[in-house]
């Protein structure tokens, strides 16, 4: 249960919306940056594991899209934030599936993304004091 | 590479996703454990359980 203390801390002056980008940058970034250092720790592991899953499966990172679903699998995978462009930048990732394993590889990493974006709104809605 | 069985791979992803569910869609720690636990459930149980009628209506 959150104090009245914790919130006004919470939800007192500077950017509102650091958490929400340190989070979508780092997984869990932005509930570290709030001193949610349990919530924070067990988000990143998570987030970090599955992406981790997804490249050690040969899963494919989208560098473009040529249809609407390989776009909407961009975009999630661009949620991903710094690991999807060190990832890039390093060359992990297959450029092609050819396995079965490769194409459960590939959603790991995408939904790893949108898991990402929902713990970065989290954070923004604990900044806020929306949530406690 | 990693090879994981169909099932280890969907342990696996119910495992992270109820995680991070559980963490972001409730307030307290018993709240957000119990959710998450249900979110597993659900997921694995919704996997066995498309997997049984797929088996049933290809046989």
């Amino acid at each position: 249960m959150a104090t009245t203390q914790d919130k006004k801390n919470q939800t007192g002056s500077g950017f509102v919306y650091l958490p929400l980008i340190a989070g979508w940058l780092v997984p869990g970034g932005g509930h570290f940056l709030l001193r949610k250092w349990g919530r924070g720790a067990l988000l990143a592991v998570s987030i970090l594991a599955m992406f981790a899953i997804g490249i050690a499966m040969q899963g494919k990172l989208y560098a473009g899209a040529h249809d609407i679903l390989e776009m909407l699998c961009l975009a999630g995978d661009l949620c991903g934030g710094l690991l999807y462009f060190v990832s890039r930048a390093a060359g992990w990732g297959a450029d092609q599936v050819t396995q079965t394993t490769g194409d459960y590889g590939t959603r790991f990493i995408v939904v790893a993304g949108l898991l990402n974006i929902i713990a970065a709104v989290d954070a923004h809605n604990l900044r806020t004091g929306r949530k406690a | 590479m990693f090879r994981p069985s169909h099932f280890a791979a969907v342990v696996l992803f119910a495992l992270f996703a109820s995680v991070v569910f559980g963490i972001t869609q409730r307030e307290t720690p018993r709240q957000m454990f119990r959710y998450g636990l249900y979110c597993f459930v659900l997921f694995v149980g919704s996997a066995v359980a498309l997997s049984w009628i797929m088996y049933l209506i290809a046989r």
